[in-house]
């Protein structure tokens, strides 16, 4: 027993700090820059300038996840290592996992932005990457969690703070959503099948894509705010008592409520019910947070009209209780009818990750770059301006989509007297909005000015300042209270110093692993076709499904119709479960910035195009269309498919239930080019020759296979729409 | 639709995850002081300076 209250002296690791922090900022200004590009594409198709690397298909996922996993990964990590060290008086566990999780974590977004740019992508929405860096991600983030709960487990302090324990379901969460939703079957170093087809991919997909925002973008920044907040007003939390009432309610509700990204579409009633039930709950939690933030600056709102630090996190609290009221309404089906498809949601979630996250991260760095580098802030003066700028840009950015959410969706379900669609053409309602494009390229460009400010004004800071990269402090050790402490170290060294009983732990949680892995190919039997007309893709449709998926067609085109009269009569018969069993993964997209795909290969369908228009489309869009804004993909002509990985393509898609014939890996190179030589003769009596393994041939063949099997008249004969 | 039956599963074996570090929380006295915690974070930075920083 060592004397109760001796003094231990211990460094702070501040290094490790400064590293994340450095990597917030430039990974920042990297990813509003290509969020400003893209947004500049949507307005002025040249700015797609032509080239496949940087068409919008491939720079959307760049700035989503750079934003998502760079920006804001990056800060989480500089705000967690400094507060966890601070809250618990002790360094971080391990100086070397530390250093992997920096630097590995580098290495993934570098090589996320490199395969984004090259068209290596699995498509599922902030889960893009491939499976290499896919376990890697899977690897640094163990990393990290390990780091952070060794921390804890060598604290000086006996309460965990509820910062914390935010902390610690972030790492849980993330960790879980990650691994369930990247199962893959790899067919090579760049190329995989996400294991889950259709409407099963869809689930799990949008299960993901929800929590995602709850325990990457939500937890952990509560989990800041419940830290920096305080410490810059330098005051408690309003209530303590409730910080932990909503932390528990909020964790225990949040992963329930992804199938409300899925209302009107291919899914069971119940599930969409379930989900929207959910979502209305989280509104209780989540106004937890906002009100316990807001109110501890309750007798000091003197302080925040001259605090640059405190008015981001304001307008950060605020921006997330509006979204968190916003996300439970848009959840409602007859809300979501609006919002679903149109730039209501573009808007929504940047409302949150421009004032939520952006707004924390800018106030936490303003606070903290001083505090680290132990000066004062080069100019208060300049981070005021910077949050003027900034709170102005979200208005100028999120206003003019919500309008242009809401035009666009009267437009579409506008019948004339005579029982017509008043704009069938899809690009009618897209023309009307366009302005609204431009205005947000404004929006855009301003918070990027602020940004820039902010980079300037922090530099400036670092240079007059020095950081102490290991900081002296001392605090009494922790003396155990009560039997469950001995408990605990018994059972920690035990594994740490019996190495091969330690063995056979991590062998069972590789086995624990191992069945996680085989679970799902259970549930491949369930995708079954339940339509009998629905056939497998042929090898010259599947390769041009993965083009598709390349491109990042998804991005701007679904593959799913609703059951509205305006949506049927639009694109045609709406979607059933059973259409998309081979789809691995699926396709059904998030926003209609061009019209829905799901029918644009059944002949008798508004939505049929013939292979020489096609051609035509793919080679100048605006030649076809004066008023269209998709890129140019001219290269489809040039470029060709790689016929070798043919055979394996088919193999894979065997082994996740596909039933194609036996052996006939072997023979899909024929008959791709029989398909293709037929395309070919089709586009030669337009005039048009091409070579039959262009990517334009299989592009053709995909675009033909949609919706194609479905002949709606005889549809309610044929089909069960769910086997259940 | 089974695909809900692995989802299902997984969401609540993340609950009794939390749920077990909420009983763990409870039984270790994590919320027996509601008042300190929240004002003790507040007074735990004053720099030490040393002479033997490596």
């Amino acid at each position: 027993m060592p004397e109760l209250m001796e003094n231990q002296k211990f460094y702070y690791d501040n290094k490790i700090v400064k590293l994340f922090i450095l990597a917030t900022i430039i990974w920042g200004v990297v990813a509003v820059l290509v969020g400003v590009l893209i947004a500049l594409q949507l307005a002025f198709p040249f700015f797609n300038f032509g080239l496949e690397y940087t068409t919008f298909g491939r720079m959307r996922p760049l700035h989503t996840n750079a934003v998502i996993f760079a920006f804001v990964g990056n800060a989480i990590f500089a705000g967690v290592y400094y507060s966890l060290q601070k809250l618990l008086k002790t360094r971080l566990f391990s100086d070397v996992l530390s250093k992997i999780h920096f630097w590995g974590w580098q290495l993934i977004i570098i090589l996320a932005a490199v395969t984004f740019a090259l068209g290596i992508t699995t498509s599922k929405e902030y889960a893009e990457l491939e499976w290499p860096i896919d376990i890697m991600v899977a690897v640094v983030w163990v990393i990290f969690g390990w780091n952070m709960i060794g921390t804890i487990l060598k604290r000086r302090v006996q309460h965990i703070y509820a910062a914390i324990w935010w902390y610690l379901a972030s790492f849980l969460g993330v960790a879980i959503l990650h691994v369930v939703n990247s199962f893959e079957l790899p067919i090579s170093l760049f190329k995989s099948y996400s294991i889950y087809a259709g409407a099963q991919d869809a689930v799990v997909q949008w299960w993901y894509g929800h929590n995602a925002v709850a325990f990457f973008l939500t937890t952990p920044f509560l989990g800041l705010m419940y830290y920096y907040l305080p410490k810059a007003a330098n005051r408690p939390i309003y209530s303590y008592k409730l910080s932990i009432i909503h932390f528990w309610s909020l964790i225990f509700l949040y992963m329930w409520a992804g199938p409300h990204h899925l209302l009107y579409q291919a899914l069971p009633e119940w599930a969409q019910a379930l989900g929207v039930t959910f979502s209305i709950m989280l509104i209780a939690p989540s106004w937890g947070g906002m009100i316990n933030g807001l109110l501890t600056l309750r007798g000091a709102w003197d302080r925040v009209r001259d605090s640059s630090v405190l008015k981001f996190f304001v307008v950060a609290v605020t921006a997330y209780g509006m979204s968190t009221f916003e996300g439970p309404m848009m959840s409602l089906k007859n809300v979501n009818q609006i919002t679903h498809f149109t730039d209501w949601t573009v808007a929504h979630t940047h409302i949150a990750g421009m004032a939520w996250n952006g707004g924390m991260v800018f106030g936490m760095l303003y606070w903290l770059v001083p505090k680290l580098f132990r000066t004062k802030l080069y100019s208060e003066k300049l981070a005021n301006t910077h949050f003027w700028i900034a709170t102005l840009s979200i208005l100028i950015y999120a206003i003019p989509l919500y309008w242009a959410a809401v035009t666009q969706w009267l437009m579409l379900r506008e019948y004339t007297p005579e029982g017509f669609l008043a704009y069938p053409n899809f690009l009618e309602t897209l023309t009307q909005i366009l302005p609204m494009y431009t205005l947000r390229v404004i929006g855009g460009v301003m918070f990027l000015t602020g940004f820039l400010l902010m980079v300037y004004n922090l530099f400036k800071t670092m240079a007059i300042g020095k950081v102490e990269d290991n900081e002296l402090s001392e605090a009494p050790a922790l003396v155990s209270q009560g039997p469950r402490n001995p408990m605990r170290e018994t059972v920690h060294r035990w594994m740490e110093r019996k190495a091969v009983r330690f063995s056979i732990w991590v062998f069972v949680a590789l086995a624990i692993g191992g069945a996680v892995e085989i679970i799902p190919m259970i549930f491949i039997k369930s995708n079954i076709p339940t339509i009998e007309a629905v056939t497998p893709y042929t090898p010259l449709e599947l390769e041009g499904r993965d083009i598709y998926i390349k491109e990042g067609c998804y991005t701007c085109h679904s593959q799913v119709i609703r059951p509205f009269r305006w949506e049927t009569d639009r694109y045609g018969e709406y979607s059933k479960i059973g259409e998309f069993v081979y789809d691995h993964p699926f396709q059904w997209g998030s926003r209609r910035t061009g019209p829905d795909l799901a029918r644009a290969g059944y002949v008798n369908g508004p939505m049929y195009k013939n292979a020489a228009w096609h051609y035509n489309h793919f080679m100048d869009p605006q030649k076809m269309n004066e008023q269209s804004i998709m890129p140019n993909y001219a290269w489809f002509a040039k470029k060709d498919i790689n016929l070798d990985m043919i055979p394996s393509k088919i193999r894979a898609m065997q082994t996740l239930g596909v039933p194609y014939a036996e052996g006939y890996d072997e023979i899909a190179v024929e008959e791709l080019m029989i398909q293709a030589q037929a395309i070919v003769e089709d586009l030669k009596v337009s005039g048009i020759v091409i070579e039959p393994t262009r990517q334009m041939v299989a592009m053709i063949a995909y675009m033909h296979k949609l919706g194609r099997d479905i002949d709606p008249a005889t549809l309610n004969q044929t089909s069960h729409e769910d086997s259940e | 639709m089974n695909i809900f039956y692995l989802l299902i599963g997984v969401s609540l074996f993340a609950a009794l995850i939390f749920l077990g570090a909420f009983i763990w929380a409870v039984r270790d006295g994590q919320f027996e002081d509601n008042d300190t915690p929240a004002r003790r974070i507040l007074f735990d930075d004053e720099p030490i300076e040393d002479e033997e920083i490596p």
